[in-house]
Parts: C-alpha cells; sequence; structure tokens
C-alpha cells in the first residue's frame, strides 16, 4: 500500500504494452501479498510472542539453578530422573492419559452408533443431552465430582451402601483416587469423541452398507470391512489430538486430589504448578513441564499427516 | 435400486424377521442412551440438588443426599448480593468478551489471508498455526509467568486478556480457513472486477457466507476463556482480580471450612452462559468442529 504511488511511474516507464501488463501483473501479485502478509501479521506476532518465544524461553529457564542466577546446563534433568516422585509422575501420565483415551474412544464410538441408530428429530435431544458433561467448564464440574467424592458425606458411597455395598475412600488411596481422576476425564471428554464419530458415521455413504448387506455382510461385518475403514482417519486424528489434550491435563487433579495421595495421582502439570509456581522453583517447573514435549512431538507428527493431506486441499 | 430388487426377491418372512430385528435395534439403542444420560447427568443433577439446600440439611449429613427436603433458593440469594462473587463474574465477562473480540479479529484477517491470498510461506504458516494448538497451556503457564512479571501484568486480570487469544486463536484461524476456502473462487473475482479492495471483498462477502463458520469460531473463543483455570491459578491472587473459576474455589473453601450450598449454586450461575449459548448454537458448533475432520 505503502508503494502505490511508484506504480504509474514505474507502469509507464516501460516501453511495450504487453510489457506494461506483465509488469501491472507482478505488481498486483506482489501487493496482494503484501497485504495478505499484513492481514497475517497479528497472527504471527501473537504465536511469535507467547507461543514459540516462551516456548523456546522455558528450554532456557531450564539451564539455570534455583535462583536464576547461573547456568547449570542439565543437571535439573537429570536431578528430576533420578527422583522418586518425578518417576511416579511420568508413570502416572501416561497411565491417566491413555487409559482415559481409551475408554474416551469406546464410549464414544458406542454412543456414536447409539445415536446413529435413532435418527430423526429426536436425535437433537439425545446429542444435547450427552454433550452436558463437555459444554460445563471442565474446572467447576470437577468441584461437584469432588463433592461427590467428599470423605465425610459422599454421594456416592450413599448409593453404594443402600445398595448394600461398604463406603469406598474414593480419593483417600492411591489406586482409587487413580481411578477417580481418569473417571472424570472419562466422563468430560467422551461427548467430544461421540459427535466427532458421529459426524464420521454420516459421511459413511450409505450404499456402502447396502452393497455388503447384499453380499451378504453381517452386521459385524460391516462394521470390521466398512464403518472402520471409513472413518479411520478421524478415528485416528481424535485420538491423537485428545491424547495430547489429556496428556496436558491440569484442572482434574488440581482440584481432585491436588497429587495426592503421597503423590500417587500427579501429573506433569500438576507435579510443574507444584514445583515451579508453588515452590518457587521455576527453572526445575520448567524442565518438568518440557519432558512433555518428546511425546507431545509424536503426537503431533501423525497428527501432522493426517492434516496436510487437508491442507493440500485448501492449496488446490 | 438394489435395495429394492433384493427387497421383492426375499421371501416375506424374512422381511418382516428383519423389521422386528430393527424395532428391537431402536429399543435397545434408547435403553442404552437413557442409561448412558442418567451416568452422564449425574454430576449436573447433584449440582442442581446440593445448591438448593440449606448449609445446615448439608451439614446434618443425613437422609438421601440426591434430595434437597426442604429446598430454598437462599444460597443464590446470597451469592447476588454477595460483591466479591459480583467482581468474579464480571471480571469473568470482561476477560471473555475482550478475548473473543481479539480472538476473532486476528483470526478471521489471518484466516482470509492464508485461505484466499497467500504469501510466500503462507501455507507453512496455516500448518505451524494448527501446530501451535497442540503445545499445551501446562508447557506454556511457566515461561509465561516471567514473562507476565515483566510486563507487569502479575495479579491483574488483564493478563488474562493478553494470553488467552493464544488458546483460541489457532484453533478459530483453522475452522475460518475451512470455511473460507469452501466459498468458490468466481465470487471473489467478480468483486476484484467490481473494484472492491481486499478488505472490502472480507466484510462484504465472506464474512456474510461464512456466518456459520464464525459462529463456530466465536464459540470456541467464548469457551476457551470463560472455563480456563491454569492461568488465573498462577497469576492472580487478590479477589478484585479473580475470576470465576478460581474466584469460586478460592473464597467459598476457607481451609477447612466448604460451604458446599454456596459452592453448587456459585457453580450453576458460572455454568449458565455455557449452557444457554451451546443450547441455542450447538449446530454451528458441532458442524465447525467436525467439518475439518470429516473432510480429510
Amino acid at each position: 500500500m505503502a508503494d502505490g504511488s511508484t506504480v504509474p511511474v514505474q507502469v509507464l516507464g516501460s516501453g511495450r504494452v504487453a510489457d506494461r501488463r506483465a509488469g501491472g501483473m507482478r505488481r498486483f501479485a506482489r501487493r496482494r501479498s503484501t497485504i495478505a502478509f499484513m492481514l497475517a501479521l497479528p497472527l504471527i506476532l501473537l504465536i511469535a510472542g507467547l507461543v514459540i518465544y516462551p516456548a523456546i524461553y522455558a528450554m532456557w529457564l531450564s539451564t539455570l539453578n534455583r535462583k536464576m542466577t547461573a547456568f547449570i546446563g542439565l543437571a535439573n534433568f537429570r536431578f528430576l530422573l533420578h527422583r522418586d516422585t518425578f518417576q511416579l509422575v511420568v508413570f502416572q501420565s501416561c497411565l491417566f492419559a491413555i487409559t482415559a483415551v481409551i475408554f474416551k474412544a469406546l464410549i464414544g464410538f458406542v454412543l456414536a452408533h447409539l445415536m446413529h441408530n435413532i435418527s430423526g428429530p429426536s436425535q437433537r435431544i439425545w446429542r444435547g443431552l450427552l454433550l452436558v458433561p463437555w459444554v460445563i467448564p471442565l474446572a467447576l464440574s470437577t468441584l461437584t465430582w469432588w463433592w461427590m467424592f467428599d470423605p465425610s458425606y459422599s454421594s456416592l458411597n450413599w448409593i453404594l451402601n443402600q445398595l448394600g455395598f461398604a463406603s469406598v475412600p474414593w480419593l483417600g488411596v492411591g489406586w482409587i483416587a487413580r481411578f477417580c481422576t481418569i473417571l472424570v476425564n472419562v466422563w468430560y471428554g467422551t461427548p467430544f469423541f461421540m459427535i466427532m464419530y458421529l459426524a464420521a458415521l454420516k459421511s459413511v455413504p450409505e450404499q456402502l452398507y447396502e452393497a455388503a448387506s447384499i453380499d451378504g455382510a453381517s452386521a459385524l461385518q460391516k462394521l470390521r470391512f466398512v464403518t472402520l475403514p471409513m472413518m479411520r482417519n478421524i478415528i485416528s486424528i481424535t485420538v491423537l489430538f485428545s491424547l495430547i489434550v489429556t496428556f496436558g491435563d491440569f484442572d482434574i487433579v488440581r482440584i481432585l486430589t491436588n497429587g495426592g495421595p503421597l503423590d500417587m495421582t500427579q501429573i506433569f502439570a500438576t507435579y510443574a504448578f507444584q514445583v515451579g509456581i508453588q515452590s518457587g522453583d521455576i527453572p526445575l517447573g520448567a524442565a518438568v513441564s518440557l519432558f512433555m514435549v518428546p511425546i507431545l512431538a509424536v503426537g503431533a507428527y501423525f497428527i501432522l499427516r493426517g492434516v496436510t493431506r487437508r491442507s493440500a486441499e485448501i492449496g488446490a | 435400486m438394489s435395495a429394492t430388487t433384493v427387497g421383492g426377491a426375499a421371501p416375506r418372512p424374512r422381511l418382516a424377521n428383519r423389521k422386528t430385528h430393527r424395532k428391537w435395534a431402536l429399543w435397545g439403542s434408547y435403553t442404552a442412551l437413557t442409561v448412558f444420560v442418567i451416568g452422564f447427568l449425574t454430576p449436573p443433577f447433584y449440582t442442581i440438588m446440593t445448591s438448593l439446600k440449606t448449609s445446615a440439611e448439608i451439614g446434618a449429613e443425613k437422609g438421601n443426599p440426591w434430595y434437597a427436603h426442604h429446598p430454598t433458593l437462599e444460597n443464590f440469594w446470597w451469592l447476588i448480593t454477595y460483591p466479591a462473587f459480583r467482581r468474579y463474574y464480571l471480571n469473568s465477562v470482561i476477560v471473555t468478551v475482550l478475548v473473543v473480540a481479539i480472538s476473532m479479529v486476528i483470526s478471521v484477517l489471518a484466516a482470509f489471508s492464508l485461505a484466499r491470498m497467500g504469501f510466500r510461506g503462507s501455507k507453512t504458516l496455516a500448518t505451524g498455526v494448527f501446530l501451535t494448538y497442540l503445545i499445551p497451556q501446562s508447557l506454556l503457564f511457566i515461561p509465561l509467568f516471567q514473562i507476565i512479571g515483566w510486563l507487569g501484568l502479575i495479579n491483574s486480570f488483564w493478563c488474562l486478556v493478553l494470553i488467552y487469544p493464544t488458546l483460541a486463536v489457532p484453533f478459530c484461524t483453522w475452522i475460518m480457513i475451512g470455511y473460507f476456502s469452501s466459498i468458490p473462487k468466481e465470487l471473489d473475482e467478480a468483486a476484484l472486477i467490481d473494484g472492491a479492495g481486499y478488505l472490502q471483498m472480507l466484510w462484504r462477502i465472506f464474512i456474510p457466507v461464512a456466518m456459520p463458520g464464525i459462529i463456530a469460531a466465536t464459540i470456541f473463543a467464548f469457551t476457551v476463556s470463560w472455563g480456563n483455570f491454569i492461568y488465573p491459578l498462577a497469576y492472580l491472587y487478590t479477589s478484585s482480580q479473580e475470576v470465576l473459576t478460581v474466584g469460586i474455589i478460592s473464597d467459598l473453601i476457607r481451609g477447612d471450612v466448604f460451604e458446599w450450598g454456596k459452592i453448587m449454586a456459585a457453580n450453576l450461575l458460572a455454568s449458565a452462559p455455557p449452557i444457554i449459548i451451546y443450547a441455542f448454537l450447538m449446530d454451528y458448533y458441532i458442524a465447525g468442529l467436525t467439518a475439518g475432520a470429516t473432510k480429510g
């Protein structure tokens, strides 16, 4: 835009008409890409300043000592690897993310099929009801779960007692507390899988099922040879995507157990928060969260492979 | 077509058999869905029931906890007249409105540029934007703590206005790229020939046509900024700056005293805006969310 005034001069300067037109086109293209760049600039600045820069800065931070006065290389990472608590954190983060995603994917798949069976206007109502867990802000719904798991007056224990079972110390015993955090995550995340899978199911052409019926395929065979191959792409993207998000989860563990009992539910995000913000050892906290990077990178690589196909579509 | 010929050729009893089979499958689906809905809605139901109880009823720890024996609205009334809670609500609203506006401006402009105009490296940028969405907050909150400290924004809700767009913009841009690139190219050529500038074209043609996408992206931006928990927890300390998600926890839980009736009432009041928005605009949101994935 700024060089707009120079356009006529240059165009007049060239002699032949064809030349002029080619120059004009080139100018037009260059101006177009300048404007395009200007329009994308806020995005570039935002991401460079508040995502890329902090990510790189985290790497630098993690090589400093506690008071951030001296460079200590990889000592923070070495320290963490030898700590029992951190080994627990790695194990629990993987357990939490993988178990939760498997259950979310399975239940979401079943729900999507059930929803697909009932068509018509009632489907919207059912879908709306099932989406409620996903709509309520997670930090708030986790509060309700906490109240349901309350040690002195758990409403879940009341039901168990009515049915003749003993009370369960929901958040008081390590493995049960782990189960509870996973349960809340599954409750929250399943609706997302359901709507993704339902959209995928709807996009499978009906003729494929008709053809399979004619060939005498059973319901299971249809699932195995028609539905799953057609949904493969969306299943893998949803699973990888959710794996990354679940892996970085903070709210549930922080509110339900705050890492306890005995650090048996501590995961990367909550441990980094405890070490970095609460204990004030920012470099060590940064080191904790950087341990997530390899796992995230593998996930991101595979997601990207699925997504580039779509980028190519946009370019076309 | 093929289905009708098969139907005609098949003997009658088999057809009837298939019909009853379908009917059973339908009833089976309804039954299973009912079980799931009951399971999924148990916590929200319990939230409502608890919010209607008095502290005395909760403190008694007797009888059926799933039912409010003497329902009362006093928890809600207490919250509405409690200045700190009103402050959290107002802060949440201010932050969310600003973040949604900023995020939508940034992502609509960028998506238009990336989907339609293009420049050197714009395709790489489009992919890069998507990748940044995969960098979790739990990785960034520690370095951002330092950066916000430099900017002097620790313990001020303005730091949320600065940071939240990083959560919303990548995905909003991604949704908008999808919608913009589905608009036929002839439309903008015609506009260019008519002498419209790029911004005019964006405003007059792209935004109206891609309205469903705009709604979906707006809802997404709203959701992340209304419900975020880790950033306010890490950066805000005083009650006057707090937003709802953290304010409810830090204010209504004092030491070992849990005022569950008030906490659950606050929970409901804070969940109301997202629930209302989704109730009306859910279809747009789901379409925006699934459009990208099913196309690929």
